[in-house]
């Protein structure tokens, strides 16, 4: 939670002392509530997910949406993991499978290539850099359907290799990584240890790759992001409900609810235990990946 | 893992732009070929080998000998671009994306910036909760938010009952609007910290000044803090502009809550209604112009603005 106690070292609070009188109670007031009109319509939603997930199928339309019944949420639990042999369970694993092996792949990969274009000199340098760029504008779902077919001709759809290989490209990432390996790997620094006698490489994942962290962690968080929400690769790609990702499962649950009316409470709290991962992820990146975000923008 | 986050852009405006100068005399080729190579080669395989072959694809046609005849993939030039300009669908889907875009865009972005420049402004107190509050839902993915709002809709399960059976969210007039509200309900908080992190990023100093003029907080926040992070806002449009034209996974969930929804609804899911059928040709033209859109209408954006910050 170190996110929440961190606050910038110079802030317009600096100049409250000298505000004038009309900047008083009455703004105060105003911004409290519009920030908390919001906050409710943020929370809400995900209050009510919480709540729906600990009534049994009974009472989720007999009782008040928004508070407690009787307490189920662990039976729910049970059985939902029960459900199918425990294919719930397989989808929440091969997201973090795709979401975490791509996305570390990801940043690794594109922290370097960005690294390469901060730091040398070289012929078609720029043009690596804007066909890169060019990619950035690129949608992923116009990727989607070549890769199927591509994909297809060396029978590599539907397995997992289909959606975790096309993950671990990210040009954001190169773009983000050049920008802030520019601005925060001192060139002086890289020359100390070459005169050290260290070996380029040797000096990248040894001393550059450490003042580059705020942007690695950025780099991967997105890239995270990016590959557990992503909807139409496992759409195209994959057949077999063993290697879905875990948003994939629940929208194909999601789609048989009226054949199948108790998949409902099943949704629902598949869907609560679903966003958990990426909260611990954010919390306890948080106050690294913060420092990263500006970069891109600032440009 | 301890160490201390660098404020990227107060180390830029110190350094310049200077940074990358060659060094004369010394090459290194080595380093830069492992450093580049493997993201160069996979971005090759993944990225321009797929479009080259969407472009190949789209311009092949499949004959037949006869009615009866075997398929065959023969070169057609621009037949099914043609194809493409005569599809109702397909152009009914561009249109209602792009008026999604053009309300749901801007109403999503004033909102971000209106978030963060009160995060920013002295006169709000608990800054660190409503940070967080907000951007929660950034971690709920499209799908998940999709179903959740799809219960909160319903006039049955939703706790809004009396709202939901006055209003029907999921009818054939309001069930665009339903969505671009689930996409505002993500996507405020991620953008409201992009542009909430450039505001950090303006040295106080600046502020002196103007407060010196007498200028009250909605004046510097009009005058200095908005012009000073518009590259923030462009960022965010930009991305906001590729995504409105992406849209996929929260249309084809409301699919199971409202009929309203066809299977053509966004240019997406044309895409892959057409791939399904199959016809793979003209899902490739599909996704070739859509593409295409998607990069004018992001780079005209970007000139756009960067002639009017001029």
């Amino acid at each position: 939670m170190s996110f929440l106690t961190r606050t910038k070292g110079a802030t317009a609070d600096d100049l409250v002392t000298g505000k004038g009188p009309k900047e008083g109670i009455l703004s105060r007031g105003a911004a409290l509530l519009i920030m908390c009109v919001f906050t409710l319509y943020f929370l809400v939603p995900i209050w009510w997910l919480f709540i729906a997930s600990t009534k049994d199928r009974g009472q989720l339309l007999t009782t008040p949406s928004l508070w407690f019944a009787d307490f189920n949420l662990f039976n729910n639990i049970k059985d939902l993991l029960d459900y199918n042999d425990g294919i719930y369970v397989r989808w929440l694993g091969n997201s973090l499978l795709y979401a975490g092996v791509g996305a570390v792949l990801a940043t690794i990969l594109a922290s370097m290539c960005g690294y390469a274009l901060a730091k040398y000199s070289f012929r078609g340098r720029e043009l690596l850099f804007n066909v890169v760029l060019g990619g950035v504008l690129v949608p992923a779902t116009a990727l989607a359907l070549p890769l199927f077919l591509l994909f297809s001709q060396v029978n590599l759809t539907n397995t997992i290799w289909a959606v975790l290989l096309p993950s671990i490209v990210s040009p954001f990432g190169v773009y983000l990584s050049r920008i802030y390996a520019a601005s925060s790997v001192p060139d002086e620094l890289i020359e100390a240890a070459r005169l050290d006698g260290a070996g380029e490489v040797r000096t990248f994942f040894t001393v550059s790759i450490r003042l580059m962290v705020p942007a690695l962690v950025t780099v991967f968080l997105f890239q995270f992001v990016t590959i557990w929400n992503n909807f139409f690769l496992p759409l195209i790609m994959l057949r077999s409900q063993e290697l879905f990702p875990v948003t994939y499962g629940l929208y194909t649950w999601n789609t048989q609810l009226n054949q199948i009316p108790e998949l409902r409470t099943y949704v629902l709290v598949g869907s609560l235990l679903s966003i958990i991962p990426l909260i611990i992820a954010f919390l306890l990146l948080q106050r690294f990946w913060r420092g990263g975000l500006g970069a891109g923008s600032v440009k | 893992m301890t160490t201390d986050v660098v404020d990227p852009t107060a180390q830029r405006s110190r350094r310049g732009r200077s940074v990358q100068k060659p060094r004369r005399g010394q090459t290194h080729r080595s380093a830069v070929a492992f450093f580049a190579a493997p993201f160069g080669v996979l971005f090759l395989l993944f990225y321009l080998v797929p479009i080259g072959y969407a472009v190949w694809q789209s311009l092949l046609v499949v004959e037949r000998d006869g009615t009866y005849g075997a398929p065959q993939e023969v070169f057609g030039w621009f037949a099914q671009y043609a194809l493409v300009l005569q599809n109702a669908p397909f152009w009914e889907s561009v249109l209602r994306v792009l008026l999604f875009g053009v309300v749901q865009v801007p109403v999503m972005l004033g909102l971000a910036l209106l978030f963060a420049l009160l995060l920013d402004s002295p006169v709000l107190k608990g800054r660190k909760f409503f940070r967080l509050a907000f951007f929660a839902p950034y971690a709920v993915p499209g799908v998940i938010a999709a179903i959740m709002w799809g219960f909160l809709y319903s006039p049955n399960l939703s706790p809004f009952t009396d709202v939901t059976r006055a209003i029907d969210f999921l009818s054939p007039e309001l069930v665009l609007w339903s969505i671009a509200n689930v996409v505002t309900w993500v996507f405020v908080g991620y953008n409201m910290l992009i542009i909430y992190s450039a505001l950090l990023a303006i040295p106080s100093e600046v502020y002196e000044a103007a407060r010196l003029d007498g200028a009250g907080q909605i004046r510097i926040a009009w005058s200095i803090k908005i012009p000073m992070v518009a590259p923030a806002i462009v960022l965010t449009a930009i991305f906001s502009i590729i995504g409105t034209l992406q849209l996929l996974a929260e249309p084809q969930v409301f699919r199971s809550f409202s009929s309203a929804v066809s299977s053509t609804f966004t240019p997406n899911m044309t895409v892959y209604a057409t791939n399904s059928i199959p016809n793979i040709n003209l899902a490739a033209a599909f996704s070739v112009v859509l593409a295409l859109a998607t990069f004018v209408l992001s780079f005209t954006f970007l000139k756009i603005t960067q002639r009017k910050a001029d």
